[in-house]
């Protein structure tokens, strides 16, 4: 690199290819969202017409406004957020507190405990009893199936662990001296200087509540608890069925301009766009903590 | 190391009031973190019983003690049934056909992540680099809802096509039982693509720089330098990664088949983790898809071991 070479004619034909792969890669990647983006704001009779491909016409924003009319969806909606939130919070919780137990020497029974929960990251029962124990423990259409699993963190837990020994023990020790007790270091001691990992933990934690969708197929019946995922799930399984209940429900009470009222295509870009937008937004920001996320895990798998 | 510092403190009476109370705080602390010990065993240790119900003619609506105890009837049906050994056959080649895709993919995060390091403005590589990540954040839901949007009957690539003229009637990529394997593994690496080649690209960054400059002075082209330099320098990351997938060769994950399952590809999209699911909690045949499951369970595990020798034996290191 610290020589400059004369460019051939081979280095210019693949500096071309692999420009051109990765510009024709990355818009792989990304157009379908704007393409999404874009039929969920542009008149809903072109869109229907198929008249829509690379920019928005007649643009309106009143699907954003109808989708949250149709009686699941609000439901749904919170069902997700506090779902991400408490789950979220459960994670760091759980990651952390058992981290930091397991980077106390003084642990009653240290080693078995940390094998313990270690052994879990090698086996797993499979769905069929898993759907069974939650049966039994009365989890089934049940909002804490969502959260509670979040409780067991055996791979978080060793990220914590690892970093928590790395805090120098003197900061403790006079917390000690002067009296505080385990909940109280781990509070206001080694949360507050664990922050980097628990926010790298807290990201990955986030979307995988956000994104999650097998547990609504496997433990949930009643419409109550289904998540965003879930109802759009269904509203792309049964986009026919879906535009009768909206020509019956909603529309009805609308006034009949075809711009505007919703169809089953412009309910699903709209859904869609509800459903990725969270995650769009915030991954920009939090992108270098997916990338730490990825690495602590390549050091440690 | 506490402990080896410790001892002499015992002698004393005052060492050994130190000790007691380290070892009630040790149990006090315990005693705080038991809600999640609890909760570990709950639902990682407890769900292992269900393992026996693969041994049991289970009905809904009885006990596991008090249903018939079959022992294997239920591991030898796939054998001594034709029509379920068609079915597991099936369902094992779909498995291993969309492992082996998945197999013969894995260098190409290694590739992309080569070329891409290849490109000097920074720019462009890091705006590459965030945008064909995007996808692996999204759940297989809105994959679905995305291909949707794209190659169903009113999706883009059809009206295109359309208004170009290049087709009367729409084209129906979706519901096809025609290349569902080799589709799926194209969705499966539209998601994951990007992300994977992170960790090559990490990996690329720890190569020695040196080691370009000694084989610059020597007259190496920077093709000569990525085939000698950049491609070893990645092969022990490749190596442990492609480990990892021959552990999950029977482990497909179940959510990609499930959002695109429908009635025309059922047939070569079930894959076993799929497979289990539609005969357990849709079909509500317990004892049979316990049975399967635990089958692939063992089998993965066996297959992990086998990945961590041969890991042992060939790079001198273990993977876990």
């Amino acid at each position: 690199m610290a020589l400059k070479e004369k460019k051939t004619v081979k280095d210019i034909l693949f500096e071309i290819a692999i420009y051109s792969f990765f510009t024709l890669f990355t818009l792989l990647c990304i157009f379908p969202f704007y393409y999404i983006f874009i039929s969920s704001i542009s008149s809903n009779a072109l869109v229907d017409r198929g008249a829509i491909f690379f920019y928005p016409r007649s643009i309106h924003l009143s699907n954003y406004v109808s989708v949250f009319k149709i009686k699941t969806l609000p439901q749904a909606a919170f069902i997700s957020v506090a779902r991400t939130v408490i789950g979220t919070g459960l994670s760091i919780i759980a990651a952390s507190f058992m981290g930091y137990c397991m980077s106390k020497p003084e642990y009653w029974h240290r080693k078995l405990v940390y094998r313990f929960i270690i052994a879990t990251m090698y086996f797993n029962a499979g769905v069929v009893p898993l759907y069974l124990t939650y049966r039994m423990l009365g989890l089934i259409d049940n909002f804490l199936v969502y959260v509670l699993p979040c409780l067991n963190q055996s791979f978080n837990m060793v990220l914590c662990k690892t970093y928590m020994e790395s805090i120098p023990g003197s900061l403790e020790e006079s917390a000690e001296i002067d009296g505080a007790g385990y909940f109280m270091r781990y509070m206001r001691i080694i949360l507050p200087l664990s922050m980097p990992i628990l926010a790298t933990i807290a990201i990955f934690a986030a979307v995988g509540q956000w994104n999650a969708f097998m547990d609504t197929v496997l433990y949930m019946t009643s419409t109550k608890y289904f998540t965003l995922q879930y109802t759009l799930n269904l509203y792309l399984k049964k986009a026919t069925a879906l535009a009768d209940i909206l020509k019956t429900d909603s529309a009805a009470a609308q006034n009949m301009n075809l711009d505007t009222m919703l169809t089953a295509e412009s309910t699903r870009y709209t859904i869609t766009m509800v459903t990725i937008i969270p995650v769009l937004m915030i991954y920009p920001f939090f992108q270098r903590y997916f990338i730490k996320g990825i690495m602590i895990g390549a050091v440690k798998g | 190391m506490t402990e080896a510092v410790r001892p002499p403190a015992r002698k004393t009476a005052k060492g050994n009031q130190l000790m007691n109370g380290r070892r009630r705080a040790g149990r006090i602390l315990f005693a705080m973190s038991a809600p999640f010990l609890i909760a570990t065993l709950l639902f990682c240790y407890v769900p292992m019983f269900g393992w026996l119900y693969s041994f049991v003619n289970y009905k809904a609506g009885f006990s596991l003690f008090s249903s018939r105890w079959v022992g294997l009837k239920y591991f030898a049906m796939p054998f001594s049934n034709f029509v379920l050994r068609d079915e597991f056959l099936r369902v094992m080649r779909n498995t291993l056909i969309t492992s082996g895709y998945h197999l013969l993919g894995s260098p190409l995060p290694l590739f992309f992540a080569i070329f891409l390091s290849e490109i000097k403005f920074v720019r462009y590589r890091k705006s590459v680099q965030i945008l064909t990540t995007v996808p692996n954040f999204v759940s297989w839901v809105i994959v679905y809802s995305v291909v949707h949007s794209l190659l169903s009957l009113d999706g883009f690539v059809n009206h295109f096509l359309q208004m170009l003229g290049l087709t009367a009637d729409p084209i129906n990529f979706m519901a096809t039982s025609k290349g569902v394997w080799i589709t799926q593994w194209g969705y499966g690496t539209w998601k994951g693509l990007g992300w994977a080649s992170i960790m090559y690209m990490s990996a690329i960054a720890g190569i020695d720089q040196e080691l370009y400059e000694a084989a610059s002075i020597d007259g190496a082209d920077r093709f000569q330098k990525m085939w000698h330099i950049t491609v070893p320098g990645l092969l022990g990351t490749y190596f442990v990664l492609l480990m990892i997938d021959i552990g999950h060769i029977l482990s497909n994950g179940m959510e990609q088949y499930y959002v695109f399952e429908n009635a025309m590809n059922h047939d070569k999209i079930e894959v076993l983790d799929l497979f289990v699911y539609n005969q357990g909690i849709s079909g509500n045949n317990i004892s049979y898809a316990t049975a399967v499951g635990m089958f692939k369970s063992v089998v993965s595990l066996g297959l992990l071991f086998f990945a961590n020798n041969l890991s042992k034996a060939v790079r001198g290191d273990s993977i876990f």
